[in-house]
């Protein structure tokens, strides 16, 4: 994290919302959320038609060709010099920290180096830039917060999650047993060693299970879906949101 | 070309191959510590060393002698291993008083004398040329006079401290003797507490192949 | 028959067996959280950011100038009368210390803990050539003893609890059966004693080599290396040719961020810098000292800036402290002779990716290893790195690891293919994506390795990209 320099930028008035695969295809309220808290903010959100997947599956299984044809082809959706926000760590991640590398030596390479310099992961945007303030509309509750590895690692927003959850007076934030510690999903990972996946989802299961939260909110997708699909299967009370929906919810009244 | 040659040459060759680089600054002022007194030093000395088991005592030039006697007594110890050519050792011999405790003067090579040595010698006694508060580290340089396994192979090692021979680190020793520029002996020592392994179930354990004991005499 | 390439391919299956072994699981989990506890504690007093940067520029400024500072450092060992020896391979290696001991007719070794040694198996070398070498680290001694390798790198025993050893130690030498880890540390000090004395040759490794005085430095708590490389007449040093350092300076950052990220001690009980054998009026210490240096693959990995992070390495550990893999498989379910992450993108240089490649992506790359590295090597970085060579997966990169390609399968790259097609196109994501979320209550509920443990993932009734057009729609 100490390695991560961030210069935030002054909030601006339209930004780019990079939905990711996941979001888009088993999460949209996710999308929806977002985009929402970012208008009541007072931004103009655009969301650039044909944006796909970052290309990390790929990219972390070692297959750069295959990752650089798909990352080429997101590179050309955000031609304005607006922030591109994205609601998950590990494309953000993906986008900050590895496009540059993907193309580098490439006749794209200054066009991902400009793209890294302006995404942003959306929790981290909403309370540095947007300056967020939240107010708390929905019943007393105790949550647990999971941070992705690349949230937490590639993109230094460790911090976020709770500084956003502190906002809402009705929330009580629990921590669970080794808050740090990854979740096994690792994308890929989770179907080359699942045995080893299914330990470490396993662990970090039974940890949001028993910290005494009644749920957990998450910054991923990926990580929501590896932990919530097997709490569900092991019948686990534990349950998560993504922590985008969750803040929409509690600052709306909606329902759950 | 021979094994040494082939080696050095794939290393340059794959120098060439990466482009070579330009590494970091070495930036050693992490290193530095605000300045310490003596008091000071002294302070963090023990308390690095006390949780280790190294044993010290505050005492001064002209009465640890017999200090040191009162605790071969009460340690139970039945000899000691000194080199009477130093001269701490020349003074404790000649103020030796206890007449059931030999003091050992064994000056020939270890080698002649390995059985006695491993077996029948309870604890022996060094100098030292100084020690770093820091880490609560004792320097040694062993000599023909005070050979390594002096602070080494009996169970207890007495060691002598000048009280004004603190270094707050092991860089500012390094750096105020100029050991570089100087050269190393065949033999350079940091000794910070007695012998101890974690091995068995991360559960400390002291007194391992090294000494049991590790008994300081700050002398002021 | 490649028994070191053998054992890595076991990976999987001997992986789950660790998961389901609650001894394992337990032994790590206690052990691992101690040790990441103790790093913590030892580096509060530090600005670990700044220290880790000055190692990292250390070891550097050492690769960015390896084989001057080799030449250097052989030429002032040998001034200081130290005899130096150069081995291309591991085997080479022992060849070079068999050659040694039997000069000298040398029939018994002790040793002190090297990893390099463990890489060239050289106790089953020299019991081939009829020579004796016993481990004397405690560690050490108790692998030994059950005949198996080490399972870490700084605490080779650390999967064996204390009723384990105990009964190990009664079974191998009579000890008595005892939960007192004092009374078994003792009875092992005593055997081992009688081989100090006896020894004709003393066999160490070297933590820090140093360009500038011919120095070796060998940190340790026990006290069996200064007698390993004391008391008997003979002294050999074998390191990996990656481990010189400039400057005696050097040293002092690296041992600070050593002893802490390794055991959480701020210094090790002994600090053990070697300058040269006995000296003429000296009593004792080694008549005869020899370095052996190791390349084994090194040298290859120094072919390419990237890869040569990876020699960065001080063998400290930390890294499979912080390793969720690691902490729940353990060490010895790699098979191999340096386990976690450091393992994983070392291994497959000196084994080959076709052999060791699967170690690559044993990873979720999460990165908790890169954060405690105390030389900041970019370990998840070089794994991404290792996958791609694996499955010669960039083309704008030529060949540099052995086994280059090997995990390449032609039917993963028909997903692949299809996976890219799908995703650079809008009009097939558009279409793929409506298509799914129309039939999502045809997804198949049993989706192989996934569904094993968790609920299969169900795509949404209508995607966001789909929602956010009838918006806009509505907007109009």
């Amino acid at each position: 994290m100490s390695d991560i320099i961030k210069q935030y930028p002054a909030k601006p008035s339209r930004v780019y919302f990079y939905a990711t695969c996941l979001v888009d295809l088993f999460y949209p309220e996710v999308g929806l959320a977002g985009i929402q808290l970012l208008e009541r903010e007072g931004i103009e959100v655009v969301f650039p038609q044909g944006q796909s997947c970052c290309g990390q599956p790929a990219y972390t299984s070692g297959l750069n060709g295959q990752a650089r044809t798909v990352a080429a082809s997101q590179l050309g959706l955000f031609p304005d010099n607006w922030p591109v926000v994205v609601p998950s760590g590990s494309c953000a991640g993906m986008l900050r920290q590895h496009y540059p590398r993907l193309f580098a030596g490439t006749t794209l390479a200054e066009q991902a180096e400009q793209l890294a310099s302006r995404t942003w992961e959306l929790t981290d945007f909403l309370l540095h830039v947007c300056r967020i303030r939240l107010q708390d509309r929905g019943e007393p509750i105790r949550v647990a917060m999971h941070t992705s590895c690349s949230g937490r690692r590639e993109m230094g927003i460790a911090d976020s999650g709770p500084a956003l959850l502190a906002q809402l007076d009705n929330v009580e934030l629990v921590q669970q047993a080794r808050p740090a510690e990854c979740c096994g999903f690792g994308g890929t990972f989770a179907v080359r060693h699942p045995a080893i996946s299914a330990a470490m989802v396993e662990d970090k299961a039974r940890a949001l299970d028993t910290c005494g939260a009644d749920q957990f909110v998450s910054t991923d997708c990926g990580c929501l879906m590896n932990i919530d699909g097997f709490a569900d299967k092991q019948q686990l009370a534990t349950r998560g949101q993504h922590i985008v929906s969750f803040l929409w919810q509690r600052s709306t009244g909606g329902a759950a | 070309m021979n094994t040494r040659d082939a080696i050095l040459q794939r290393l340059y060759q794959g120098r060439e191959q990466q482009g070579g680089f330009e590494p970091p600054v070495s930036d050693f002022g992490v290193l530095q510590r605000p300045h310490w007194s003596k008091a000071e030093k002294l302070e963090r000395f023990a308390r690095a060393m006390g949780p280790v088991h190294g044993e010290i005592h505050n005492t001064s030039r002209n009465t640890w002698h017999q200090l040191l006697q009162q605790l071969m007594q009460e340690k139970g110890l039945r000899n000691l291993w000194v080199n009477s050519d130093t001269r701490h050792g020349r003074l404790l011999a000649d103020h030796w008083q206890l007449e059931q405790i030999p003091l050992l003067q064994r000056t020939q090579p270890i080698n002649e004398w390995k059985d006695e040595l491993f077996n029948r010698v309870d604890a022996a006694l060094t100098g030292s040329r100084g020690a770093i508060a820091e880490t609560g580290s004792l320097i040694l340089w062993p000599t023909p006079a005070e050979p390594r396994a002096m602070s080494l192979v009996p169970p207890v090692h007495f060691v002598l401290l000048d009280s004004n021979r603190l270094y707050s680190t092991l860089h500012e020793a390094m750096q105020q003797e100029g050991w570089a520029d100087k050269g190393m002996p065949t033999n350079a020592l940091l000794i910070s507490g007695p012998s101890k392994t974690a091995d068995i179930e991360q559960t400390l354990a002291y007194g391992v192949h090294g000494p049991r004991e590790l008994v300081v005499l700050i002398l002021e | 028959m490649n028994t070191a390439a053998d054992a890595v391919k076991q990976f999987t299956p001997r992986a789950r067996t660790a998961l389901d072994t609650p001894a394992i699981r337990n032994n790590f989990r206690k052990a691992m959280d101690g040790l990441m506890d103790k790093r913590l504690d030892a580096f509060a007093d530090w600005d670990l950011e700044a220290l880790r940067e000055l190692g990292a520029a250390v070891r550097l400024r050492a690769l960015s100038r390896l084989p001057e500072l080799l030449e250097l450092l052989e030429r002032n060992l040998q001034a200081n009368g130290i005899q130096v020896h150069w081995a291309q391979t591991g085997e080479q290696a022992c060849e070079i210390v068999r050659d040694i001991c039997n000069a000298r007719n040398a029939r018994t070794v002790i040793k002190g803990k090297s990893m390099v040694s463990e890489e060239m198996e050289l106790n089953a070398f020299l019991a081939r050539s009829g020579i004796e070498a016993l481990e004397s680290d405690l560690g050490e001694y108790i692998i030994q003893l059950a005949g198996e390798a080490p399972s870490h790198i700084i605490m080779p025993a650390i999967h064996k609890n204390t009723a384990e050893i105990s009964e190990l130690m009664h079974q191998a030498t009579g000890t008595e059966r005892s939960s007192d880890v004092d009374y078994l540390t003792a009875s092992a000090r005593a055997q081992l004693r009688e081989k100090f004395m006896q020894a004709d040759v003393g066999i160490s490794g070297v933590n820090f080599a140093v360009a500038e005085t011919g120095t070796l430095c060998l940190v340790e708590n026990e006290g069996n290396g200064r007698l390993t490389t004391t008391v008997p007449s003979c002294h050999i040093a074998v390191t990996g040719i990656e481990k010189v350092v400039e400057h005696l300076a050097d040293v002092t950052p690296l041992l600070a961020l050593l002893t802490r990220s390794a055991t959480g001690q701020h210094i090790t009980t002994y600090v053990n810098m070697i300058s040269g054998p006995r000296k003429v009026d000296e009593k004792d210490g080694p008549e005869a000292v020899h370095l052996v240096l190791v390349d084994a693959g090194r040298s290859a990995i120094y072919q390419d800036r990237e890869l040569l992070d990876t020699l960065r390495c001080i063998r400290c550990g930390a890294c499979m402290n912080h390793c969720p893999v690691y902490t729940r498989i353990g060490g010895h379910a790699y098979g191999t002779t340096y386990p976690g992450p450091i393992g994983k993108i070392l291994m497959p240089h000196l084994l080959g990716l076709d052999n060791a490649g699967s170690l690559a992506t044993a990873s979720t790359l999460c990165g908790a290893c890169a954060e405690v590295c105390p030389v900041k090597i970019p370990i998840p970085q070089l794994l991404q790195r290792l996958r791609s060579e694996a499955m010669d997966g960039d083309p704008q990169r030529s060949a540099t690891v052995a086994g280059h390609g090997s995990k390449r399968r032609w039917l993963e790259m028909l997903l692949w293919h299809g996976w890219t097609v799908f995703n650079s196109r809008p009009w097939i994501y558009r279409l793929g994506t409506g298509l799914m979320t129309r039939c999502r209550h045809l997804m198949p509920s049993r989706l192989g390795a996934w569904t094993r443990y968790r609920s299969a993932p169900r795509p949404a009734a209508h995607s966001l990209q789909q929602q956010l057009r009838q918006r806009q729609h509505k907007e109009q």
